[in-house]
Formats: structure tokens, sequence, C-alpha cells
């Protein structure tokens, strides 16, 4: 059932619409998940097998309707759909045919290398690019045949900052409000909230130009959030912050999620940052070569590997493998296939039966991933490393 | 129930009628016009330097060239210099234009707003009607810099003030030309070195600053028809008293054109993907 959501009250008469914002000039999907219930590629989503059968989706009421309560309920309804999607710049194909769901109050990260064809595809998600063949929805309105509606029902960060650097926090989301048509009554509480949500509130007043980089890379964010949008894209969200920047930075699009529901799209060629999302998309030279929860990904490389080196490791190996591990010899000492490493040490220490002078537990990464799927590594710097470490235990702390 | 993969939605922003359509880009233009003020409030030197340059032109062309540059017009050449000199520094504010959309587009800004909901011509109109008011600035100071080093309207106040409108609309359309250079070129580099480029000849090959009769025979074909000469020549009569139809239809004819064609080939230069 599709109806017209005013402000308050009922009608929707166009005489009536002036006394409207924008933003309220949207439909109300129902959406019955037992006849049409659009699954992604790969494995299952989180949410997608339990949850109300119907959705009210597509941003259901005003700009402010959807504040602090949304109306989309999570994890059941695809939040961006993409059939064969290509796009081609003259001999180049850019992105080639992908196809792939995101569901509704999900994290998806698109990870790949640059050039994979990453921000090609939110190009075109956002309407910024006309894809050469195939089609596409986001909050379920088609990004050629409807541009205006899908542009109404999403935010977009980019890469490089577009903040207007001689106006204040407050003066940069209001203009964001008028251009979103957000009404004069909805303005300063989405501001309000939207700064709280990335802890800048006592910044408000503040020109953007004595941000530090970080600092305006999460005001960008809360613009993006500021109209409620059904889906937020994030092209390379972190390039160039700092390591305590890059984890608030997640703390605030995490809380973003938990808090108004909004689905969120990002690119990065981070594979730290990817272990964040619900799931993955791996492109790479504008295909997508695997898509599913970043536990089952590295499930299909393969299991844990347990490094054993032991007094008589030829003993310990002969032992291990009567007892029905599949062993192996490493560099300096035995290697151990076994699932949940960790929770199998004692048992392997107790059945290899000589002296056990080193363990090392080595748990499939998203490197190996790429690795299995690419047949290459992303390039990333030791300064990457270092940061992904430092995230990766603050993301863990927060878990 | 429906199916998601093709919604059916009965009243979109895709499909407003055209007065609400139009509410919505005066109202986003108007907020680009707001954000634009409120940067150059925030940074006065732009306004400052954008203004300095034509007052260098004063009293450059009066004190240093005007000596040597006869005229037959009441006031002496200071009075002959004005209209040109307001009319030129209308047409080189169009610079700001160029180079602020350039800067824009170039910055990842106009992409922004392309992503937006929002009327695909608000930026072009926000920023004209932005450059409009500091083109009003301009020649108001301008003005008063001319009042100060001699000159003096010779055929009344209301001629006076249509001559300082069609300044501004000229000035308008010349913005028109820049937005599209700005937009096409896409680099602020670029708009740099090419921005002034092709005004110097319009301007100077012109009777800006001097009478066309006193260039050679070959190029006074080019300075007598071309728009800027037109447009002076108006603004001269209305400024000092003169004939004012056959200026002033051509003077239309070609500012509407401007208008006509480089409103379109700018907002087409926007939609374009970067």
């Amino acid at each position: 059932m599709l109806t017209v959501a005013p402000e308050s009250g009922a009608g929707c008469q166009e005489g009536a619409i002036r006394h409207w914002s924008r933003a309220a000039i949207v439909g109300t999907l129902d959406v019955d998940m037992s006849t049409s219930v659009p699954m992604p590629l790969g494995g299952d989503p989180p949410g997608a097998s339990s949850g109300p059968r119907v959705v009210h989706a597509a941003g259901s009421g005003t700009s402010g309707a959807r504040a602090g309560t949304s109306a989309v309920a999570v994890g059941v309804a695809a939040a961006v759909e993409v059939e064969s999607l290509s796009k081609h710049y003259g001999e180049v194909e850019a992105v080639k045919a992908v196809s792939f769901s995101v569901l509704t109050g999900e994290v998806f990260a698109f990870l790949g290398p640059n050039g994979a064809g990453k921000s090609t595809t939110i190009k075109m998600l956002c309407t910024l690019a006309r894809p050469t063949a195939g089609r596409a929805s986001v909050a379920g309105f088609d990004v050629e045949r409807q541009p205006k509606a899908v542009r109404r029902h999403i935010g977009l960060v980019f890469q490089d900052q577009t903040l207007d650097d001689q106006l204040t926090a407050e003066e940069n989301l209001r203009f964001h409000a008028v251009l979103y048509g957000v009404s004069h009554e909805q303005v300063a509480e989405r501001i309000d909230r939207v700064l709280r949500l990335v802890a800048l509130q006592d910044r408000r007043a503040d020109l953007v130009s004595t941000f530090s980089g970080g600092m305006a890379r999460r005001l960008e964010i809360a613009r993006g959030m500021l109209h409620t949008p059904a889906v937020l894209f994030l092209d390379e969200p972190t390039v160039g912050l700092d390591p305590q920047t890059r984890a608030l930075m997640w703390d605030d699009v995490l809380r973003m999620r938990d808090e108004e529901g909004v689905t969120i799209f990002l690119t990065t060629h981070y594979m730290d940052e990817a272990e964040n999302a619900d799931r993955i998309a791996i492109i790479d030279y504008g295909s997508i070569v695997a898509l599913d929860t970043p536990d089952a990904l590295k499930r299909q490389v393969g299991s844990d590997t347990v490094e054993l080196v032991t007094a008589d490791d030829a003993a310990a190996g002969a032992r291990l493998a009567s007892a029905g591990f599949q062993v192996s010899s490493g560099g300096d000492g035995l290697v151990v296939f076994a699932e949940n490493g960790e929770s199998q040490v004692a048992r392997l220490v107790e059945t290899a039966g000589v002296a056990v002078r080193n363990v090392h537990v080595h748990r499939p990464t998203l490197d190996d991933v790429f690795l299995h799927y690419t047949g290459r590594q992303i390039r990333e710097t030791p300064a990457d490393r270092s940061v992904g470490r430092s995230m990766r235990a603050r993301m863990a702390r927060r878990r | 129930m429906t199916d998601r993969a093709a919604p059916l939605v009965p009243v979109t922003v895709d499909q407003l009628s055209w007065p609400l359509r139009l509410r919505f880009g005066v109202s986003d233009a108007l907020a680009l016009t707001w954000r634009d003020l409120l940067v150059w409030s925030r940074v006065p030197m732009f306004l400052i330097f954008s203004i300095v340059q034509p007052v260098m032109f004063v009293l450059l062309f009066r004190y240093v060239f005007g000596g040597a540059i006869p005229v037959r017009v009441p006031g002496g050449y200071v009075d002959y210099l004005m209209p040109g000199i307001i009319a030129q520094s209308a047409a080189f504010a169009s610079f700001g234009t160029a180079i602020s959309l350039a800067r824009e587009m170039q910055r990842g800004v106009i992409d922004r707003f392309r992503s937006m909901p929002m009327a695909r011509s608000a930026v072009l109109l926000g920023r004209l009607v932005a450059d409009t008011l500091r083109m009003i600035l301009t020649v108001l100071v301008i003005m008063i810099v001319g009042y100060a080093v001699g000159f003096r309207f010779q055929n009344g106040w209301v001629p006076a003030l249509v001559m300082m409108v069609l300044a501004v609309v000229f000035g308008l359309a010349v913005c028109t030309v820049s937005a599209f250079v700005g937009l096409a070129l896409r680099d602020e580099e670029s708009v740099g070195s090419f921005g002034l480029i092709w005004l110097f000849p319009l301007t100077f090959v012109s009777a800006a600053f001097v009478p066309v009769t006193s260039m050679p025979g070959w190029l006074q074909a080019f300075a007598i028809n071309q728009p800027v000469t037109i447009v002076i020549e108006e603004m001269r009569s209305l400024a000092l008293g003169g004939p004012l139809a056959l200026h002033a239809w051509q003077s239309a004819v070609w500012l509407v054109g401007l208008v006509v064609v480089f409103v379109p080939l700018a907002v087409r230069a926007y939609r374009r993907p970067s």
C-alpha cells in the first residue's frame, strides 16, 4: 500500500503540499515478505531469517519522522538492490555486471584496491553516474527512473571534504537542511541530535576551518545523517585519518546504525575496517569475487592453524596424526589445522606428549581472503597496519 | 502488498507540480546565495580586492592615460571613461563566478549538490544572485570614486539609474558565460589562466576607453559590432545624453542572447558527471 504522508494530520491533496516540507512528499511502502524477499548473494544476512513480515520502508513520514526512531524494520528488506550493473568509460569496463543486495539496517562494505570499481558503483547508486547496463534501486526507488526520490533517501559522504570552511558547524548543517527541505520546526532538533551523535555539540559555533581533519570528517557524516536518510553511503570515509579518529568515526557510524536504523554502505581498502561490517563484498577489476559475512569469508578460506614448536616434532607429529589431527611440518615446527584453534590448544599440547616450547594460533584474516580470491594482496602501508591493530582493539572493547 | 523491485509511488519529488518545483528551486538558490554572502562576510578581503581593481583602473585612466586620449564629450575624458570602466568592472567581476564554480567542481562540492534532491539550476542561480549583489556593490563604489575624480551624470538621475541597472544586467549576462567556462573547465588553475583572456579583447577592443574611430579600419568593424561596445555606447548615452534607440535594442538582443545560450550550456556542464 502506498500513501502520501503529510507532516501532520491526514490528507494528500497536492494543494496542501505547500504546507509540508519536501521531505514529507514520499511514499510509504508495505512489503509482504512472504512473496518477495530479495536475498543477498552469499550467506545469510543478519536477521534475515526472522522479524516482521510487513515493513514500512523507503522513508515513511517526514524527514523528522524518522529522527530517533526509524520506521524501517532492521534486517528484513533490501535497502539497496543491484542487478547486473555495469559501467563502461569508453573501452574501460569500470564495473562489470555486479549483482548484490544490501539489507535494511546492515553495515555493508565494498572492499577492494584503488581502481577496483568501488567509487563508480557508489556513484551509480547515488545517481551521480548513469549505468551502462543493469538496474539498481535504493530505498525502493530506481536510480535511473526515480533519481530525485533516490537522492531524497540517501546521505553521501565523499572521500574529499566538501564542507564550507568559512561556515560554522551549525551553519553547514543548517544550509544542508534547507537544501533537503527539512521543516523549520525540525531543523534545530535534528542539528542537536546529529551533533550529539558525533560528539561535536560543543563545537557547533566554531568555524570548520578550525576543525581537525577527523572532526571535519565526522561533521560530514553528521551532515549526511541530518535528513534521516534510509541509506548512508560513505566513500572511503577514513582515508587520511589517524588511528584514534578512525576508531571514533567507526563508533559514530555504528551508533547511527543502532540509534537511527540507517543502512550503511561504505567502501574501503582497509581490511581492518571491513571487519566491522555485517557483510563484505570483495570487488576486484570491476567484479564482485566474494560476498559474505567476515567470519564466513574467512571460513571459506580455511580453518585455523596452530603452530607448535616442540622438543621432538617428529614424535609429536606422529601422536597428533594418530589422534586424527591434520598435521604438516612448518619451518620451525608443526602446523596443525583445527577448527576454533584457540579452544583446542590445551588438547593439542596434551596429545603431543612432549615438551611444547611455543604455540601460535593463526586465524584466517581478510588479507588471506583477498589473497585467496584475487591472487594478490591489497597493499597497505605499515602505518595502515598499525592503525588497524589499534582499531581492532578499540572495536573489540566496544563490542 | 507489492514487489519492492517495482515500487508504486503515486507522489514523489519527481512528480511535483511546476509551481512547487519553482518554489523549491528558488528556495534552493537563495540558500546557496545565503551561503556565499556568509562566506564573503567572513572573508571580506575577497570583496575588497574585487573592488580595488576597478578603482585602480579609474585612477590610472583618469590621471595617467586620460590626458593622451582626445574625446568629444561634454565633461571631458572622465565622463567618457566612467561608463566604460563600469561596464568593464561588471564584466571582470564575472571572473569570480568562474573561479568559484571551478573550485567547487574540483573539490567535489558540485557532485555533492548533484547527489541531493535540489533543482539543477539552483547552483547556477544562487551563484548569479550572489554575484549580482557583489556587482551592485562594485558599481556603487566605482560611481562614488568616479564622482570624486570629476565624473558627473549629464542626463538626469533616472537615466543614470537605468545606466547602472544596464551595467549590472550586462555583468550578469557575462557571468553566465563565465559560469559555463568555470563548469566546463572544472579546474581552478585553468580558469585562473583562461578566465579573463576572452574578456580582454572584448573590453579593450571596444569603446570602453578610446573612441573606436582611433582604431585601424579592420579592427573597427569588430569593435563597433561587438556587444561590449554596443552596451557601453548605450550606457554612455544614458549617462551623458544622446540617441538611445539603436543601441538599446541591440543591447537587449545581445544580453538576452547571451543568457539564452549560456545558461542552458552552464546547466548542462553542471549535470555532466565529473
